[in-house]
C-alpha cells in the first residue's frame, strides 16, 4: 500500500495521458468511422470496394503492429513527423495509429445499425426524392447511431484499454509504461497494479451504465 | 454488399448515372493520387530498392526467422485458446449456477479480468512470476495466462449467452422427462448451445491472435517480434518490406478464422438439430456475412 501512495503522483499523470489519448481517439475514429461506413453504402462502386479493403485489413491486423508500424514504419523511416518534440510526435502517431483501427470497428458497429433500419425508411426517403447523401444524412444515419450507441459504447470501452498499447508506438508516458516502469524498481506491486485497474474502472464501467442507459432511452419500437 | 443497403439509392436514372460516374471519377482520381502519394514517398526513402526486398525471397529469412515467429505465435494463441475455452466453460456455468455462493463469485471473477486492459494484466503477471518462482523466462507463460484470464472471461459471457438462447421449453420438457439438473445441462441445453455460439467463439479467436502480438513488448519471440525487431536487425533497411510480409500473414490468418465464423454462422442458421438462433454476445457486433465481430 506504501508503494502505491509513494508513487500514486507518478501513475496519476501516466493515467491522464491514457485519458488525453482517449479523447482524441474517440473523436478522430467515430469521425473517420462514420466517413468509411458512407463510403461501404455508397453508390459509387470503387468507394464500396476502397472501404471493404480498409476495414479488411485493419480490423485483422494487430493493435501492437499498427501502433509500432506508425513509429517506425511511418515515422522513422517514412519521415512522417507531426512535431519536432519527440513526446508529442508520439502523442500524435499513436493517436492516429489508435484512430486508424478503431474507426474500422466503429464502421462495423455502425453498419450493423444500418441494416436495422427498416426498408421503408429508405424506401420513403427516396420517395420524396432525397438523394443518397441527404438520406443516409436525414434519414438513415441518426436511426442507425440510435441503434448502436450500446455497441459503440463497447468499441469505445476496448479503445480506452487498448490506449495501454501505446508504448508499441513509442509513446512512453501512459500509465501502462508507468507501471512497467515502477515495476523495474519495486517488483510486481498488488497495490500499484490493483490501483490502476480501479482508476481504468472508473472511466470504463460508466460509460458503459451510460451508455446502455442511452440506448434504452433511444430504442425504437419496431 | 447485403441487399439492405443497397436500397439506399434508386435505380439510376439519366442524371444519377452521370453523378455516379462522375463520382466514380473523382473517387479513383482520389486513390490514385494516395497510391502515388504513397509511391513517391517511398521512392523518396529508397523504400523500393531491391536490396531490401531481397531477403524475402531468400528461402533462410522465412526458415530462420519468419516460420520461427509464426510458429511462437501460434504456440501462444493455441495454448491460450484451449485454457481459455475451459475457463469460458468452467466460468460460464458458474454464473448459471443456482447456487448464489457460487454465481457471485464466478461474476465477480469474469466482469473484473473483462475490465481489466489484457496489456496490464501480462505486464503484472509477467513481474510477478519470478518473485514467486525465482528467475527464468516467464514471457510464454505470462502472454498465456493473461490472454487466457482476458478471452476466457468473455468466453465465459458467451458460453452464458449461448445456454440462455434455449428456449425455456428446452429445459421444462427435458426436466419434465425427469432429467435432473447435471442431466438437462449436458444432454439437452449444451448441445444445442454450442451450435448457437460457435460462430462468436470462433470471432473471439480471431481477438486472442491479435492479441498475441502483445508479446511483442514483453519480447517473446512471436511473429511480429521476428519481423520487426529481428529481421530490421539482420537486414538493415528492411523494415517496412517485414511490416508488409507479416502484415500479410497476420491479416490472412485472421481473415480465414473470420471466414470460418461466418460459415458456422451460416450452417448454425440453418441447422434444424438446435432451438437456438446463433448468439451476439455482449460487447460485439454484427458483422456482414452475419457473424458476430469481437471488438477489440
Amino acid at each position: 500500500m506504501d508503494e502505491l501512495i509513494k508513487y500514486a503522483p507518478d501513475l496519476l499523470r501516466g493515467f491522464l495521458h491514457n485519458v488525453q489519448l482517449s479523447v482524441v481517439c474517440a473523436i478522430l475514429s467515430l469521425v473517420l468511422g462514420t466517413v468509411l461506413v458512407s463510403m461501404r453504402v455508397s453508390p459509387t462502386p470503387v468507394l464500396r470496394a476502397a472501404g471493404t479493403t480498409y476495414i479488411n485489413v485493419v480490423r485483422n491486423t494487430p493493435l501492437t503492429l499498427v501502433l509500432a508500424f506508425s513509429a517506425l514504419g511511418l515515422s522513422d523511416t517514412l519521415g512522417l513527423t507531426f512535431s519536432q518534440e519527440p513526446s508529442s510526435n508520439a502523442f500524435w502517431l499513436v493517436s492516429l495509429g489508435l484512430s486508424v483501427y478503431t474507426a474500422s470497428f466503429v464502421c462495423e458497429a455502425l453498419r450493423s445499425g444500418i441494416n436495422t433500419v427498416s426498408l421503408g425508411q429508405a424506401e420513403a426517403a427516396r420517395a420524396i426524392g432525397l438523394t443518397f447523401f441527404q438520406s443516409l444524412r436525414m434519414i438513415i444515419l441518426p436511426q442507425a447511431f440510435r441503434v448502436v450507441v450500446a455497441p459503440l459504447g463497447s468499441v469505445m470501452i476496448a479503445m480506452i484499454k487498448n490506449t495501454t498499447v501505446a508504448m508499441a508506438g513509442g509513446y512512453l508516458a501512459e500509465s501502462a509504461f508507468v507501471m512497467k516502469d515502477t515495476f523495474d524498481t519495486t517488483g510486481a506491486s498488488i497495490p500499484i497494479f490493483l490501483g490502476i485497474v480501479v482508476a481504468f474502472m472508473v472511466v470504463t464501467l460508466p460509460i458503459g451504465f451510460f451508455t446502455s442507459w442511452l440506448a434504452n432511452r433511444l430504442a425504437v419500437v419496431r | 454488399m447485403s441487399s439492405q443497403a443497397n436500397v439506399l439509392f434508386d435505380a439510376p436514372g439519366p442524371r444519377a448515372r452521370l453523378r455516379n460516374n462522375v463520382l466514380t471519377l473523382l473517387a479513383t482520381v482520389a486513390l490514385v493520387a494516395i497510391a502515388y502519394f504513397v509511391y513517391a514517398r517511398f521512392d523518396a526513402k529508397g523504400q523500393w530498392e531491391g536490396r531490401i526486398w531481397r531477403p524475402f525471397i531468400e528461402a533462410s529469412t522465412w526458415v530462420d526467422y519468419i516460420i520461427p515467429g509464426l510458429l511462437g505465435t501460434l504456440k501462444a494463441a493455441g495454448l491460450a485458446a484451449v485454457l481459455a475455452l475451459v475457463f469460458g466453460v468452467v466460468f460460464g456455468l458458474a454464473r448459471l449456477s443456482d447456487h448464489k455462493w457460487i454465481r457471485t463469485p464466478a461474476a465477480a471473477v469474469v466482469e473484473i479480468f473483462r475490465s481489466i486492459p489484457l496489456l496490464l494484466l501480462i505486464f503484472f503477471i509477467f513481474y510477478l512470476l519470478p518473485s514467486l518462482l525465482g528467475g527464468g523466462d516467464y514471457t510464454l507463460i505470462a502472454l498465456v495466462a493473461g490472454l487466457t484470464l482476458y478471452n476466457g472471461s468473455v468466453l465465459a459471457e458467451i458460453v452464458r449467452a449461448g445456454i440462455r438462447a434455449v428456449p425455456p421449453g428446452q429445459s421444462e420438457a427435458a426436466y419434465a422427462i425427469g432429467l435432473r439438473k447435471g442431466g438437462v445441462m449436458r444432454l439437452v441445453l449444451l448441445p444445442q448451445a454450442v451450435t448457437a455460439m460457435m460462430p462468436a467463439i470462433v470471432s473471439q479467436f480471431v481477438v486472442l491472435l491479435k492479441d498475441t502480438a502483445l508479446g511483442y513488448i514483453i519480447a517473446y519471440v512471436d511473429l511480429l517480434n521476428m519481423g520487426f525487431k529481428i529481421i530490421p536487425a539482420v537486414n538493415f533497411g528492411s523494415l517496412i518490406p517485414a511490416a508488409i510480409v507479416i502484415g500479410i500473414i497476420y491479416v490472412g490468418l485472421n481473415m480465414t478464422l473470420s471466414a470460418l465464423a461466418t460459415a458456422l454462422e451460416k450452417r448454425s442458421r440453418r441447422s434444424r438439430k438446435t432451438s437456438a438462433r446463433p448468439i451476439v454476445p455482449p460487447g460485439a457486433v454484427m458483422g456482414a456475412g452475419g457473424a458476430t465481430i469481437a471488438v477489440d
